[in-house]
């Protein structure tokens, strides 16, 4: 049975001229221990689909649809019932670790009242295993430095004292949201590297939202590709990053810089994302799609045409490319 | 900090002179004198008078003998108007009542005024929210020389439950009116300032994070979101303590409590030169000891400042 199981979620924002379509019947499930990268340029809805699941969504936000956890229905839980989950069996990191912290309590105290609540324990034993996690995440001097403020830890120090706060109660699923887009290359490389080393020890499953193709390509087992708050392909990363079957993720790859060729002037997708305060009725990435044809007009639902692999177009790239081939 | 608070007491000294010297001037510069009235006296008269109370001196030196009394004997001269009565005394008598009231009704409006804008910045948008606003908005838009004679007429004429002015400090029935009436308009203001800083606080990451903590609502908002949110109200309440504790003219007026705020706007119209300034060193005094008060209320919320 897959671990997280999400059906049919829709999230919508209510604005004072609009409705927002953030997140669109998406479909997705995480097994036991596995990775699963979800991509995208901003505002395509991959942080608002992590919040509709943690049940964080602003206040003016609605989630439609379903999210099991280990069978569990989740979404729009009563607070009673969403409050036990965070922590325990889902927890969540975050993009900007210097004001994610309380920037007015100790790391002792934060991280301390999560166990105190969801496990009972004492404060003093609550503090000792806080400093354990602490040395987990390889924090030096960790015993001399819980008792200190965030603001006395760098940041790349900082996101480790976040990643050890959301694995005290050792959950099943840690959802990632950009936890390196805020920090130095060389950290970034440690903290990915961290986060592997503890998904393995500790056997979680993860859910790693990020634009860095790289860092996908480095630590998912299977990628979603979303555009316009709907996903557009899903599969294995490896035969999906060789051979992307939508023209967005093939747009996205091609934007990659590379280090070993001197093309000159970096690709582009061409145009903008769409407003998602009014959804367009065909295919949303129709307007900037160099392959479009007549039946775009129409939404292309999320097929699945190989072996666990998905895509939602009508002009798949393989069937192009097989015909350029062909010829003369 | 130890050090901080040594430093910002010695800084004081030197303000508080300013203020003397800037008062005295300001007040010199005002045309006519404390034994100016409507028939003139005999020039003879006037011309001991001034020399009684020193006037006729330059005022390099009335300044001088001001501060070193203050200095040497605690001493804020003589009343000018009642020749049978000391600065001293008129504050030690006033400032005891306008202490009582004003510390009560700075009190009542934190309490009131946090209690509410915070319940409005969590309810955002509903009725409790609108109620809350509604209710510091009317309050704020009511002066309190309005507010005081209709709280008289209700409670006093028509109910006939307290006491319709005077004062005593056995019987708090003469408190509760000149509470009411002060700490309104400042409680609005408190709760206007809360709302908002509490509705930034509680969009901000940190209460995210708080939030996939797993820690209830309730935990979250107190433990988590109430101190940062209360770093803008700290920094209003400074001045506002102070200028509650220093009285109200409207009050002492409408509800002859005998403060010291009556009595400055008095000493001001007969130009009763000692109880003015002596007054005017209190209130300054105050607000320099509140000023440094915020800033180690500051540091003690915010772990990030040091001084």
């Amino acid at each position: 049975m897959a671990l997280l199981d999400i059906r049919d979620l829709s999230v919508r924002f209510h604005t004072h001229d609009a409705e927002v379509h953030a997140v669109n019947d998406v479909s997705l499930t995480v097994q036991p221990g596995e990775t699963l990268g979800i991509v995208g340029e901003s505002g395509s809805g991959k942080s608002q689909l992590a919040f509709a699941v943690m049940g964080l969504l602003a206040r003016n936000g609605r989630a439609f649809g379903s999210v099991r956890l280990d069978g569990q229905e989740i979404l729009n839980a009563p607070p009673k019932v969403i409050n036990r989950v965070r922590a325990e069996k889902i927890a969540m990191i975050f993009q900007d670790p210097m004001t994610s912290l309380n920037p007015y309590m100790r790391v002792s105290d934060q991280m301390a009242e999560v166990l105190v609540l969801h496990k009972g324990l004492s404060k003093r034993a609550a503090v000792a295993e806080s400093v354990r996690m602490l040395d987990a995440v390889r924090i030096p001097d960790a015993k001399g430095r819980v008792r200190l403020y965030p603001h006395e830890f760098s940041g790349g120090m900082r996101q480790r004292v976040m990643i050890a706060m959301a694995l005290l109660c050792r959950p099943k699923l840690l959802i990632a949201d950009e936890p390196t887009t805020a920090l130095d290359v060389t950290v970034q490389a440690q903290i990915m590297t961290l986060l592997a080393d503890l998904q393995r020890d500790l056997g979680m499953a993860m859910m790693l939202i990020t634009h860095d193709l790289g860092v996908v390509a480095g630590s998912c087992s299977r990628v979603a590709v979303m555009y316009g708050g709907r996903i557009r392909e899903l599969g294995p990363v490896g035969p999906v990053f060789a051979d992307p079957a939508h023209p967005y993720t093939q747009g996205l790859l091609s934007a990659i810089p590379r280090i070993d060729t001197d093309e000159g002037e970096l690709a582009v997708i061409p145009g903008q994302p769409p407003d998602m305060s009014r959804p367009p009725q065909g295919c949303a990435f129709r307007p900037r799609c160099a392959y479009c044809r007549d039946d775009c007009d129409n939404r292309p639902p999320l097929a699945s045409f190989a072996p666990d692999r998905w895509r939602a177009c009508f002009a798949p790239l393989a069937e192009l490319r097989a015909g350029t081939e062909s010829r003369p | 900090m130890f050090a901080f608070i040594l430093r910002r007491l010695a800084v004081a000294i030197p303000t508080l002179l300013v203020l003397i010297v800037l008062s005295f001037l300001l007040m010199h510069l005002a045309p006519g004198g404390p034994f100016t009235q409507e028939r003139a006296l005999p020039p003879q008269v006037l011309a001991n008078l001034n020399a009684k109370y020193g006037l006729d001196d330059p005022l390099w030196r009335q300044i001088w003998n001001y501060v070193y009394g203050i200095v040497v004997h605690f001493d804020f001269g003589p009343s000018f108007v009642y020749p049978d009565r000391t600065v001293n005394q008129l504050i030690a008598d006033g400032f005891p009542v306008t202490l009582t009231y004003g510390t009560l009704s700075f009190l009542a409006a934190v309490l009131v005024g946090v209690t509410l804008g915070s319940l409005a910045a969590i309810r955002q948008n509903s009725w409790l929210d609108y109620l809350a606003v509604g209710i510091s908005i009317g309050a704020q838009v009511l002066p309190n020389f309005v507010m005081a004679p209709l709280l008289v007429l209700v409670l006093t004429l028509w109910l006939g439950w307290l006491p319709g002015g005077g004062w005593s400090f056995s019987d708090p029935s003469f408190w509760i009116m000149p509470v009411i009436a002060l700490s309104t308009s400042y409680m609005a203001s408190i709760a206007r300032i809360t709302r908002s800083s509490m509705l930034e606080v509680l969009g901000s990451n940190h209460i995210r994070t708080a939030r996939a903590k797993g820690m209830p609502e309730r935990r979250v908002i107190l433990r988590h979101a109430l101190r940062p949110a209360m770093l803008p109200v700290v920094s209003y309440l400074g001045p506002v303590f102070v200028s509650m504790i220093t009285g109200s003219v409207v009050i002492d007026i409408y509800f002859s409590t005998g403060g010291i705020g009556k009595a400055f706007v008095d000493s001001a119209l007969n130009r009763d030169y000692a109880v003015m300034m002596g007054v005017t060193i209190l209130v300054g005094a105050l607000t320099i000891l509140f000023n440094l008060v915020v800033d180690i209320l500051y540091a003690w919320i915010d772990p990030k400042i040091r001084y």
